[in-house]
């Protein structure tokens, strides 16, 4: 194997994406976002195998390419009630309990800025583990209190069902604190704790200790250059 | 076997100001967009329109058809949001009842099989209750006494679906990877019709497809017609893809009222005919 040379910015999310889904067995692995599929197939091709990966319309692909099988969107949707899926999904606004919005920016009855919708962010985050790709980390994205709460936090009643992981151009987060308020979890090469907390808009639980988030092995590095991305578009999502 | 074969215009004549209807595929994907854009044409107003959005929600907008949309999301796909909704929710010119995907679901299923309501857990804890104060919750009658949303059901005036081939009973098929809400939609209503890229003869649509293809029966639907292309711009595969540069060419249109008064013009003003020639003259 040639040696492969430093991790990007864009590898290092790629395999923090792809760290949200270790463990999960045969559950659908549903990505929004180049990084956060390229993450997804990555974790397929290393330590969680049975992952189940669709090719973006109805078909679910296997690490090969090839169709093993048929999952159009009403089945996407019952798919939700059974739990058996892990949701990376986008988010405006994030706060601190992790409520997300993706409907609207502003009084939702005439939004200053109309988005997505809430889409099935609902059920999902009732339903099955959900964690969120933000490629730009700011403090207009994380702040106090989200404007349309689409997808539910850990503080509200019922609470989400398990929020895993938060991955952004600066680190990964977590809610593995006693009251599921955000954590951060590793801080990635080249970014600081000081400057992650002053791109948050609510304050963060901060171990005593920040670990660098972890950069992909050679094989890894290997897998995402000339098997996933091979033509490097991953570093265009961080733009 | 009744001949349910119509023309475009005669579906059209059948839908009326303040109707509700639902309008099948899912976001730029498999639309019956001959019959929207007939619509549009047809100077009705005051409309519920009830979809996974896309450019027939943004179209019937644009033409001043609709009062209220029903839906989870209206996008584009390729292009995340449809500029003309974008628009009309910051002026504030629609009414919306924005629900979660599976919340559409279950509230097309519920009028499927004349239930008031069906429950589900999707929506507790957002602001989808909020921002939708008529919606209730149901408590669980059993031991378990669980709190759940109960969906009122979405029931329909009419529906309005493309699928590839149909016959002129109105048996319908799908050739693509997936049947999005088609069927639902068409149970849920009152009149449903079909539009095709092909009738084809009544006996022959298992040469073309496996029988789960056959996504509708005649059962479930009040008239069909024959509209080549009828899901421009949205997709229709297998017979076509989405045509990407024409909705890149639909979305710069919608920026502005001058724009969009010249793309009408150029492309909506005349029949189905006539836009079809447009599109193909590029």
């Amino acid at each position: 194997m040639a040696e492969q040379g430093p991790a990007s910015l864009a590898e290092i999310c790629i395999l923090a994406c792809a760290e949200a889904w270790r463990g999960d067995g045969a559950i659908l692995a549903s990505p929004m976002g180049l990084i956060p599929s390229l993450g997804a197939r990555l974790a397929r091709l290393t330590f969680s195998p049975e992952l189940l990966v669709t090719d973006g319309e109805a078909m679910l692909l296997d690490a090969e390419g090839k169709v093993e099988g048929w999952l159009p969107y009403r089945d996407v949707l019952r798919l939700v009630g059974t739990g058996r899926r892990h949701m990376m999904m986008g988010a405006a606004q994030l706060d601190r309990y992790g409520n997300q919005n993706i409907s609207a920016i502003g009084d939702w009855a005439r939004p200053k800025a109309q988005l997505l919708g809430v889409r099935g962010a609902p059920g999902n985050t009732i339903n099955h583990p959900v964690s969120y790709w933000v490629p730009k980390h700011s403090p207009r994205v994380f702040v106090d209190h989200v404007d349309v709460v689409s997808g539910i936090g850990y503080d509200r009643n019922p609470p989400a069902f398990e929020l895993r992981r938060v991955v952004t151009d600066k680190a990964v987060l977590d809610f593995e604190t006693p009251d599921h308020s955000m954590r951060l979890r590793s801080v990635h090469p080249g970014a600081t704790k000081e400057e992650v907390l002053s791109l948050t808009g609510f304050p963060l639980t901060v171990p005593a200790e920040v670990p660098v988030t972890p950069e992909p092995t050679e094989a890894g590095l290997a897998l995402i250059r000339e098997r996933l991305d091979p033509a490097g578009l991953a570093a265009g999502e961080l733009r | 076997m009744a001949d349910l074969v119509l023309e475009i215009d005669d579906i059209v004549r059948q839908i009326s100001s303040g109707m509700t209807i639902g309008i099948g595929g899912w976001g730029s994907r498999r639309k019956p967009m001959a019959l929207v854009r007939a619509i549009a044409r047809a100077g009705v107003r005051d409309l519920t329109v009830v979809s996974f959005g896309g450019p027939d929600v943004g179209l019937l907008i644009a033409a001043g058809a609709v009062r209220r949309v029903i839906c989870g999301f209206v996008s584009l796909d390729s292009i995340p949001l449809e500029p003309h909704y974008r628009r009309a929710r910051q002026a504030g010119a629609i009414e919306l009842t924005e629900l979660d995907e599976g919340m559409m679901q279950f509230g097309l299923l519920a009028a499927t099989q004349r239930l008031p309501f069906l429950p589900t857990r999707a929506g507790l804890g957002s602001d989808v209750l909020a921002i939708n104060p008529q919606l209730r919750t149901v408590r669980s009658p059993y031991d378990d006494g669980e709190e759940l949303v109960a969906v009122p059901a979405l029931r329909l005036d009419v529906a309005l679906v493309h699928l590839n081939r149909a016959d002129a009973g109105g048996n319908a098929q799908y050739l693509g990877p997936d049947p999005y809400f088609d069927d639902l939609f068409c149970l849920a209503a009152d009149l449903a019709f079909v539009s095709c890229e092909r009738i084809v003869q009544a006996g022959t649509l298992t040469q073309t497809g496996p029988p789960q293809s056959l996504l509708i029966n005649r059962a479930m639907v009040a008239g069909v017609a024959q509209t080549p292309h009828g899901a421009h711009f949205t997709s229709c595969v297998p017979d076509y893809g989405r045509d990407e540069a024409f909705q890149v060419s639909y979305a710069k249109a919608a920026a502005s009222d001058e724009a969009w008064e010249s793309f009408r013009a150029r492309y909506l003003d005349g029949d189905e005919a006539a836009y079809q020639e447009a599109v193909s003259r590029g």
